[in-house]
């Protein structure tokens, strides 16, 4: 049999499709909470994997996929109350609708369902269901002796959801500050915050978590289109190139170094990949934590620490030699 | 199918084909393309209004196409000079019976101005839309509640003009009279009805928005903006003047993050109704900040402190006098002005015309003055 391996594709060219993987079985009880007998798909190994399952279910397992389900249902039935119990309407203005968080005049105090009691019902089993997860991943990597890097990942996102939806609100006084459950009504929720508190733009917490999140999007295309360019030479097995630096190395590294006169490692891409994500949501996090808490007005505070610029110039149209007849009528420009 | 000496000849002669084609393809269609574009012109042309110091990103972007375009209520607009006026004129107020609020002008002048208000607001169904069908005996009667509100309308046009002077003659002689906001309906467009609580499954916060509703055009914004803003007289603002405050969300009069969605939707709003973006007023920056705001900010807000006035002191108080086809299919509450009820998307309504200048009588709540 003749290939190549032509790695010049946006899909994964090659697939591995045999008899299933299913795991180790160290003490030979392993199994018991492994469910959904594996099974391959050719679209799947496009992506990744060819191999779908299984899943080591657990009890974190359960009460996770438990909790969020019953938390998705009250948020969905609420919408689907909204609209009359009416499919078409949930259909049609699916994206406008939310479940609210309780109005302001109930402070920490718990509100009557319709008033965003079940907004804390359901926040509540989304709680759980987060934390299980996150347990959940701490074992799982346990199990296979591994390091805890996604566990403490997973983390830092955590550390925002809950400044979101648990600290920020009992700090200010009020569930209400929670962010709603919705799609549109969530993007609500982020420009009424920032105009609220005088342009979330003048954080500076906001402006790190900006920096951290472009710059790990900027990582990833670099390493990305780094490996697939020396996968040619074996520059996808990258954990082997860590230990045993070969011609994929050295080139991807001389490459970074004609650039831009600096490179990183095989090891140390991945350390500066692992910052950035991790510190955009935890930069974030301390952004919104601090803001209707510490600061009340991000602008007027810029102003204060000298690095909200002044911009010369006049306000309005006429000041700039421009009048309404002259701006409808054809010609100008 | 194909001749047998054409495939062997291909066969034979092997060319790359597809190389050429695909040059001469794309160079020849750049070259259509550019010729197409210096010949016909930019086909999405644009131009821009710069409203604030260059670095804010204050500037009003528009296609050509579009802010060229002329109003076409604009065409069916009828407008005649006033009568000359002499002192022994008789007075409409002594030849017609029952003229409360019109009795100070000539004859002819008043005939002049009904024959108006029929084009402006019933050119279909002509003087019988307020006076009846009773022929000209029954022209006093108020009984049709078409001429008891028209009346008030009159008054309220009348005001609009003298005291509001600083939101409607902002930047010339422009003023409003019934067609700016009838255009020839009987009912104006883009009235407005209370629509709040969206169904009875929520309150709070929950029951007011997050719905597809008019009345937020069409975002999940609250849906209660406009009542809250411009019938009753609900605080705008959200902002704190200093960098720390200490309030509470739970506090009375404490701004929250709900308070500031609905002046977002207030502020959309005003936008869409005048087809300007948020720098037409504001510098994003700083929304709040009265030294970061063009004239125009000025002027909406006279117009808001107006339209207030408009639906607290002219049209809810009609509430009883309106058949129930009229009133708001939710609350049977009396239809409502607000922006778009005049601009209709425009920056001045009707493109600024002036729709003030031929009409005296409508600029003064006093006896008109004619020059």
């Amino acid at each position: 049999m003749t290939w190549k391996v032509e790695y010049q594709n946006i899909f994964t060219q090659t697939q591995v499709q045999g008899t299933p993987e299913w795991g180790m079985n160290d003490n030979g009880q392993m199994m018991e909470e492994r469910t959904l007998p594996p099974f391959f798909s050719t679209l799947a190994g496009w992506f990744g994997n060819a191999q779908i399952g299984p899943i080591y279910l657990g009890w974190t397992g359960m009460v996770s996929a438990a909790t969020f389900l019953i938390a998705l249902n009250i948020v969905g039935f609420n919408m689907l109350a909204q609209v009359d119990w009416s499919i078409p309407e949930f259909i049609r203005q699916g994206f406008w609708l939310a479940l609210e968080p309780p109005s302001p005049e109930y402070g920490l105090k718990i509100p009557p369902l319709y008033d965003g009691g079940w907004y804390i019902i359901a926040s509540f089993f989304l709680l759980v269901s987060v934390m299980t997860w996150w347990a959940r991943s701490y074992l799982l990597a346990k199990e296979q002796k591994m390091g805890k890097h996604v566990f403490w990942a997973f983390g830092s996102a955590i550390w925002l959801f809950l400044v979101l939806g648990l600290f920020r609100p009992i700090l200010m006084g009020s569930w209400s500050e929670a962010v709603p459950y919705g799609i549109f009504p969530h993007l609500d929720w982020t420009t009424a915050f920032s105009i609220r508190y005088g342009n979330l733009y003048y954080n500076p917490f906001h402006c790190l978590s900006i920096v951290f999140l472009y710059g790990s999007v900027l990582l990833f295309a670099m390493h990305g289109a780094t490996i697939l360019a020396v996968t040619r030479y074996g520059g996808d097995r990258e954990l082997e190139q860590i230990v045993d630096r070969g011609t994929a190395s050295e080139r991807a590294a001389l490459f970074w170094r004609w650039t831009m006169g600096f490179n990183a490692t095989m090891e140390g891409i991945h350390r500066w990949a692992w910052w950035f994500a991790v510190l955009t949501p935890i930069t974030g996090g301390i952004g919104i934590l601090l803001t209707g808490t510490v600061v009340d007005n991000w602008f007027v505070w810029a102003q204060e620490h000298h690095f909200a610029p002044t911009y010369d110039g006049a306000y309005g149209y006429e000041a700039y030699g421009y009048d309404y007849q002259g701006f409808i009528s054809q010609g100008g420009d | 199918m194909l001749p047998k000496w054409f495939t062997n000849w291909n066969r034979d002669k092997p060319v790359d084909i597809y190389g050429p084609a695909v040059l001469v393809g794309a160079v020849g269609g750049a070259v259509l393309v550019a010729a197409l574009l210096i010949s016909a012109g930019q086909p999405f042309k644009t131009k821009s209004m710069q409203t604030g110091p260059r670095g804010t990103g204050m500037v009003q972007p528009e296609f050509v196409s579009e802010v060229t375009d002329i109003d076409p209520t604009i065409a069916n607009y009828y407008s005649d000079e006033p009568f000359p006026v002499s002192a022994d004129d008789p007075r409409a107020s002594e030849v017609y019976e029952n003229v409360q609020v019109l009795g100070d002008l000539t004859e002819d002048n008043f005939n002049r101005l009904m024959a108006a208000i029929t084009q402006w607001v019933a050119p279909e169904q002509g003087c019988a839309y307020c006076h009846g069908n009773g022929g000209i005996e029954t022209y006093a009667s108020d009984d049709l509640y078409t001429k008891v509100v028209s009346r008030r309308m009159i008054e309220m046009t009348q005001n609009i003009n003298e005291a509001w002077a600083g939101h409607v003659q902002a930047n010339a002689e422009v003023g409003v009279n019934c067609y700016t906001c009838h255009r020839g309906q009987n009912v104006p467009s883009e009235i407005w009805f209370r629509q709040t609580p969206l169904g009875d499954t929520m309150e709070g916060w929950g029951a007011v928005q997050n719905r597809v509703t008019v009345q937020s055009q069409y975002t999940s914004l609250p849906s209660d903006a406009l009542e809250t803003y411009l019938l009753s007289d609900g605080p705008i603002g959200v902002h704190d003047f200093q960098s720390h405050v200490d309030a509470r969300p739970w506090q009375e009069d404490t701004a929250t993050w709900q308070d500031a969605e609905r002046t977002y939707s207030l502020m959309n709003y005003v936008s869409n109704s005048l087809g300007v973006n948020c720098t037409f007023c504001h510098n994003t920056r700083a929304f709040y900040d009265g030294g970061q705001v063009t004239p125009q900010w000025a002027t909406e807000s006279l117009g808001i402190a107006m339209v207030r006035e408009m639906n607290q002191e002219y049209l809810v108080p009609l509430q009883d006098v309106y058949p129930e086809i009229r009133l708001g299919p939710l609350h049977g509450d009396a239809p409502k002005a607000a922006c778009k009820t005049c601009h209709k998307g425009y920056q001045q309504p009707m493109q600024g015309l002036n729709v003030i200048g031929d009409w005296p009588e409508l600029a003064t709540t006093g006896s008109p003055v004619y020059d």
